[in-house]
């Protein structure tokens, strides 16, 4: 299983090791430097990596590398969806992951991970249970702490750990009781140079913030439950209530969690809410035109907000002199990257930019042109149309107050031009 | 605050500093001084001169501080063994503390000590905590005994630990279960025997489903994976465990569903393959895939890896999911070459449009390895889907237009490929391709377009002077181009030898004189006398009609998918290589998909077991024979860097082969040279056994005997590939043995291509290493190829160690009889000989078994016969036979009693033969 940790950051230094088993020298990641070396971008470096005696099986996250030393066969798919926990697990302890906060917090990050894995086998991964055996850390509790000599570390056994139930402490209490849930669906697409649709999928999910006491049993309906492709669960879902029933039941972690994921798209048609005008042509003599128009479409008669468009132009481009009906635009003419973040669209007053693009001289034009990627919001509507239609409490007897919010995104959005 | 502060240094020394601290009164100062320590430790900075400090402050109250010790003393106790026994007694103690967090925190650290010593003490604690009223203990127990596993092995056999840990098994909380299932397969492949250590059946595997549903989803991927180690009875079972495990594929972690998925897939195997539970399942299986590609790229890249294994064993189930694997522009290279692999293996006449369409966009990107990769597929498409070809070929003119160097080369290179599939129909395009002939400067791209000019220099009306600006810069070029540019004279002299004579003398005379490459000077000799001395003939094998390319050169052997099928979710899956060929020290993980009926494997054993006695344990053999160094690495190279021309040479291939002196691809020869053990030779050559049956072989099949010629030995062997791609850079190894056979040169094995075979005669010496077998005649044998290497034994027959001056003379025979004590004679009886004394001694004679003397006595014909073996061991023999009689009393006389046995074996073969 996992032998030791190294962590990475982008200039390629080495801030952090953790071993579980004997200790293996730092010499180890000379094959991941290699690696990293050949690689065109940070992202491009192979997530699994052969060297005579180890495998280092890595993820990059937050521009930090998380690299994973293994010695025998394991599952990779393992170790990976692992290393993804340990970065939801800081990033949920210190709201952020950086090199600086991981450096910040060493002890706490020591002592996490060693909760994390014994030996190489995960032992507690729940974020509700490490809470419980390390607290996070806040000003407070360290004023707190220094005060009364006590540690951040709990003293007794986490009471979930080993029941039947083991996401959810017991004894929780709340005055207000309280249960949200927000149905969240990103569009992935690919659309064509014409405007028509290469490919396009719903991945949604359903993310929840439950403040129940007790032991709730909660169960949920939709309105259109055959409609997914493919759903995965939180181990609390009963799954076998939601073959026979398409009912959603469950006793919920408390806090916040993803009860579900779902994958629309294979078999449904995607509706796809926004489309482009757009023009970019490169001349011979050294200079180009862009002129690009973004329209609403099957909205539903819903705004499209916070919408951005980011446009990796070709290595050749000096420089962009553009004028936008609204928002702001930026070239940076180091990445190459033309950002316009345009906010809401009006279908009265559709958005526009155009202007000139300045090419290195003597430089030939491009062969083709770039990919334009665009990101949205649209509130109060799931795109698929997925509808929730009933949330019930079983097995107390309070009534909760409860809440059910769609939003629609961008997820991998491109448009070809 | 924040623990950077544990960086700061003074002036007088951190760890001087921290000393003084870490000796404080106070708890605080303490335990602030831990954490410095700590902090420091984590970053890879030595503090182990802090030992015996830290290891002070371990008997506290306050956790967090016990914690943060332990932490170290897992880092250090390593390099300052005699001071952790200094820790041992605070554990002991801690395993009996009321609170369970305390018992689990103290067998948990013992176990990561990893200090012999102190290994022992932790026996008890460890023994009393796997019994522990906790399930949270029971469950570090169990990894602790894993752990001590990792240390000392034999220790946890002696204890009974195993048998503890199986009893886990059927403990009542699941996650102790999930953690027994995980520490027993972690001990199970470090365990040199690579014996299951858990019997899976029928209640086990209940009680582990059971766990499955309870336990937490690193748990659930372990039960999988030892699932995915037992074969069901029965379809029944096999379908009902499936039912079980399904629900899995609905996990948020994508290594649960990966692991259901390599479960599912296995069982599948098991059933008809039209039932309608296993149409049903397929269905089920492509959601959860398709899911899979929308996560991290690293988890996309693991994923897609495993896709392509099962869309080759399975193509239907992700045939309508084309789109998912359509490439976006920001995902990672890693990601988008596996897509595009995929995306070929998916097309079909159905889809082709849309992916050809994909394919063209791709063509115009800015990564120069995924561009060229692109245009490789759109060839590919080309020749998997015959409609689409012609579409695919205006794709790549198209792509020639863009003048961008790199694609241009690169859709040359498919193109030759095309021309080879479908050969007189898309020859109007060539003139395109000449115009761009100046601006290749890769060898490939080169090569390819001097094979087109040469395949069709009757259409093309100044190919001669197009070959000849090639020849100008002859020297220059790589060797693939020479090789290829002297066949494109060549073919161009036969179709037009009026006015390229001279052209091809020129080449012919570069070939051959001034060229340092036996390959290419091989190749012009060859030419240079087929054309000579018979044109018509070199006509008929240059411009021979060629092989047709195969659809999917590209596909994994069936046997190792298979194999590999079995190994889903796992690195060999990442790698499509199976784990014996990386992974360290695995004994015989070996897994194979199980089959429908049965009868398949049995009989495969059958002519496994009758054929070869194959070495049992390969693991314990590989470092001996690897540590003897292969051979034959320096002329297999040569094989492997014409293969690309091999192709392109078609029909050239028989030709190639006949070069080098000792391997020929054709019986015909073998049979000239006596190899191939028919009886046109007088010595006894045993038939050729099949020593390595083509499933054991990845599809190579090794048969082979042995024979004695000229007083050397020779190995003769018959190789055949039976797999789907081509073999080469064979060596061979022998293991040391009773006689010091080894090689006397390197094996001469060109390449072979897929349904071929090759005879082939190996001279052994026998000043080799020597080490008694048991039998004497076994012999070890590796052979390596570009696959893998394999491992097998045969038996050699006795009589090829007897020697030409083994005739003993009368009076030492004498001697030498009455000097052997008695006790070293051995009688046996040899039944329905037919043949007389003279026979008899004419038989054996030719086999090096010299006839001394004969006597008639009694009515009774006595023979004397002698033999010296190579390693001068003398054997003396003597025949009684009785005219009529058909059982004739055989007594062997040697000093060496050992040989005496195979010596009667012989006897007997030889004369019943």
């Amino acid at each position: 299983m996992i032998h030791s940790l190294f962590v990475i950051n982008s200039s390629g230094d080495v801030f952090m090791e953790k071993h579980w088993k004997a200790v293996i020298p730092r010499s180890v990641c000379d094959y991941f430097f290699e690696a990293q070396n050949k690689a065109s971008s940070m992202d491009d470096v192979p997530p699994v990596i052969e060297t005579p005696h180890h495998y280092l099986i890595s993820i990059y996250r937050c521009n930090i590398f998380f690299v994973a030393v293994c010695k025998s066969e394991v599952p990779p798919l393992f170790v990976i969806e692992f290393l993804h926990r340990v970065v939801d697990t800081f990033r949920d302890y210190f709201n952020d992951c950086s090199e600086t906060i991981i450096k910040e917090n060493y002890v706490v990050v020591y002592e996490l991970l060693d909760e994390m894995l014994d030996n190489g086998f995960p032992l507690a991964t729940e974020s509700n249970i490490l809470k419980e055996l390390i607290k996070p850390p806040n000003i407070l509790r360290t004023v707190v702490n220094s005060v009364t000599g006590k540690s951040n570390v709990s003293e007794t056994l986490p009471t979930g750990q080993l029941s039947n139930v083991p996401w959810r402490r017991s004894g929780v209490k709340y005055t207000n009781n309280e249960a949200y849930f927000d149905v969240i669906e990103e569009v992935d697409a690919i659309i064509d140079t014409s405007g028509g649709m290469v490919s396009a999928e719903i991945h949604g999910y359903i993310d929840c913030v439950v403040k129940l006491t007790g032991m709730p049993d909660l169960t949920m309906s939709f309105m259109n439950p055959r409609m997914f492709d493919d759903t995965s669960f939180h181990p609390c879902v009963r799954f076998k209530r939601w073959e026979a029933e398409k009912i959603l039941s469950f006793i919920p972690p408390d806090g916040s969690f993803r009860l579900m994921s779902y994958l629309i798209g294979s078999q449904n048609a995607v509706a796809i809410p926004v489309y482009a005008r757009h023009n970019l042509y490169f001349s011979p003599a050294g200079h180009g035109k862009l002129d690009l128009t973004l329209g609403p479409k099957q909205t539903m008669g819903r705004q499209l907000e916070n919408v951005k468009v980011e446009i990796p132009m070709p290595k050749v481009v000096l420089n962009c002199t553009l004028t936008s009906s609204q928002g702001k635009y930026a070239f940076d003419p180091v990445s190459k990257v033309l950002n316009w973040d345009v906010g809401k669209i009006d279908p009265q007053k559709l958005p526009n930019i155009r202007g000139t693009i300045n090419i290195q001289n003597g430089a030939t034009a491009p062969e083709s042109n770039p990919t334009l990627n665009v990101s949205f919001t649209i509130t109060q509507m799931a795109v698929s149309g997925l509808k929730v239609s009933r949330l019930d409490l079983y097995g107390e007897k309070y009534k909760p107050f409860k809440g059910v919010k769609y939003i629609t995104k961008a997820g991998r959005f491109q448009i070809r031009m | 605050m924040t623990d950077s502060k544990y960086f700061t240094t003074t002036k007088k020394g951190e760890i001087f500093e921290l000393k003084s601290e870490l000796n404080s009164d106070k708890k605080e100062k303490k335990r602030e001084a831990v954490k410095k320590v700590i902090a420091s430790m984590t970053v890879g900075k030595d503090v182990s001169a802090l030992f015996p400090d830290v290891a002070n402050c371990m008997q506290t109250d306050n956790l967090e501080l016990k914690k943060l010790v332990y932490l170290y003393l897992m880092n250090y106790a390593k390099s300052q063994p005699d001071m952790a026994i200094m820790a041992v007694n605070t554990f002991v103690k801690d395993c009996e503390d009321p609170n369970p967090l305390i018992r689990a925190l103290a067998v948990r650290t013992m176990g990561c000590i990893r200090v012999d010593k102190i290994t022992e003490y932790l026996c008890e604690p460890l023994r009393k905590c796997l019994k522990d009223d906790d399930p949270y203990v029971r469950k570090t127990a169990a990894v602790s005994v894993a752990k001590l596993h990792d240390i000392n092995a034999a220790l946890v056999e002696e204890q009974g630990f195993l048998d503890s840990l199986k009893d886990l098994l059927s403990d009542s909380n699941p996650m102790v279960v999930a953690n027994a299932v995980a520490a027993l397969s972690e001990i199970n492949e470090a365990s040199a025997t690579g014996r299951p250590l858990i019997e899976m059946n029928a209640p086990t595997i209940n009680k582990l489903l059971t766990a499955l549903n309870e336990c937490t989803e690193w748990g659930q991927v372990f039960i999988l994976d030892s699932l995915s180690n037992y074969t069901p009875k029965d379809e029944r079972e096999a379908q009902s465990i499936c039912e079980r495990i399904t629900p899995r594929l609905a996990h948020a972690n994508a290594a649960v569903v990966l692991s259901a998925v390599k479960v599912l897939m296995k069982y599948m195997e098991m059933m008809g393959q039209d039932a309608e539970f296993v149409v049903s399942l397929s269905k089920k299986l492509a959601p959860p895939l398709v899911t899979l590609l929308s996560s991290e790229p690293e988890v996309q890249y693991v994923a897609l890896r495993n896709i392509n294994l099962i869309i080759q064993k399975r193509p239907d189930i992700l045939k309508h999911e084309m789109k998912v694997f359509f490439v976006k522009y920001n995902d990672p290279i890693y990601v988008k070459l596996e897509k595009l692999d995929i995306m070929i293996r998916l097309a079909s006449q159905n889809n082709i449009a849309q992916v050809l369409s994909e394919l063209k966009e791709y063509a115009t990107e800015v990564d120069v390895d995924f561009v060229r990769k692109s245009v490789r597929a759109i060839g590919r498409c080309a020749i998997k889907v015959e409609q689409s070809a012609e579409r695919c070929v205006s794709t790549l003119l198209d792509l020639i237009q863009t003048k961008v160097n790199y694609v241009v080369q690169e859709a040359i290179v498919v193109i030759k490929d095309i021309f080879r599939k479908y050969p007189n129909k898309y020859e109007s395009i060539i003139a395109t391709l000449c115009e761009n002939l100046d601006t290749l400067d890769e060898p490939e791209a080169r090569a390819s377009m001097i094979w087109i000019i040469g395949e069709y220099a009757e259409r093309i009306d100044n190919a001669d002077e197009l070959l000849e600006s090639f020849l100008d810069s002859f020297q220059d070029e790589n060797t693939q181009v020479q090789l290829q540019l002297l066949t494109a004279i060549v073919k161009l002299f036969l179709k037009r030898p009026t006015d390229t004579q001279e052209l091809v003398q020129q080449v012919l005379s570069l070939a051959t004189q001034d060229s340092d490459n036996p390959d290419l000077r091989d190749r012009g000799f060859i030419y240079w006398r087929l054309l000579s001395t018979d044109p018509a003939a070199a006509k008929e094998v240059v411009l021979a009609e060629k092989p047709l390319i195969s659809e999917e050169t590209d596909l994994i052997e069936p046997t190792l998918l298979d194999e590999l099928i079995c190994h889903i979710a796992s690195l060999a899956s990442v790698y499509h290589k199976p784990p014996t060929a990386f992974v360290e020290g695995t004994g015989g993980l070996k897994r194979a998909l199980p089959s429908r009926s049965g009868e398949e494997d049995a009989s495969v054993m059958a002519t496994g077991g009758a054929s070869a006695s194959v070495i049992p344990e390969p693991g314990s053999l590989i470092g001996d024979l690897l540590s003897m160094d292969i051979g034959g690495g320096g002329s297999t190279a040569g094989a492997g860097g014409t293969g690309n021309v091999d192709i392109l040479g078609g029909g050239l291939d028989i030709l190639g082969g006949t070069a080098p002196s000792a391997p020929s691809t054709n019986s015909l020869l073998g049979d000239i040279f006596g190899l191939s053990g028919t009886s046109s030779t007088t010595f006894h050559i045993p038939p050729k056994q099949v020593w390595l049956p083509a499933p054991k072989g990845k599809g190579m099949e090794i048969s082979g005997t042995f024979s004695r010629k000229n007083g050397q030995i020779h190995m003769v062997l018959t190789f055949s590939n039976k797999a789907m791609q081509p073999m080469n850079q064979f060596a061979v190894q022998l293991n040391k043995n009773s006689f010091g056979l080894i090689p006397a040169q390197a094996l001469n094995v060109p390449n072979i291509p897929p349904n071929q075979s090759l005879d082939i005669s190996l001279p052994l010496n026998t000043n080799g290493p020597v080490q008694k077998m048991e039998p004497l005649t076994n012999l070890q044998v590796a052979i390596k190829n570009n696959i893998d290497v394999f491992y097998f034994a045969c038996v050699m027959p006795i009589h090829v160690f007897f020697t030409e001056d083994g005739n003993m003379e009368k009076k030492v025979f004498l001697a030498t009889w009455k000097d052997i004590p008695s006790a070293n004679e051995v009688q046996f009886t040899l039944e329905n000989i037919e043949c007389n004394a003279d026979g008899v001694s004419t038989k054996m004679n030719q086999n090096n078994v010299f006839t001394v003397a004969k006597r008639h006595l009694e009515g009774q014909d006595m023979v004397y016969q002698s033999m010296k073996f190579t390693n001068d061991v003398w054997a003396l023999a003597e025949l009684k036979i009785q005219p009529g009689n058909p059982s004739v009393t055989l007594a062997i006389k040697s000093r060496a009693l050992d040989v005496c046995h195979s010596i009667f074996a012989i006897y007997d073969t030889i004369l019943h033969n």
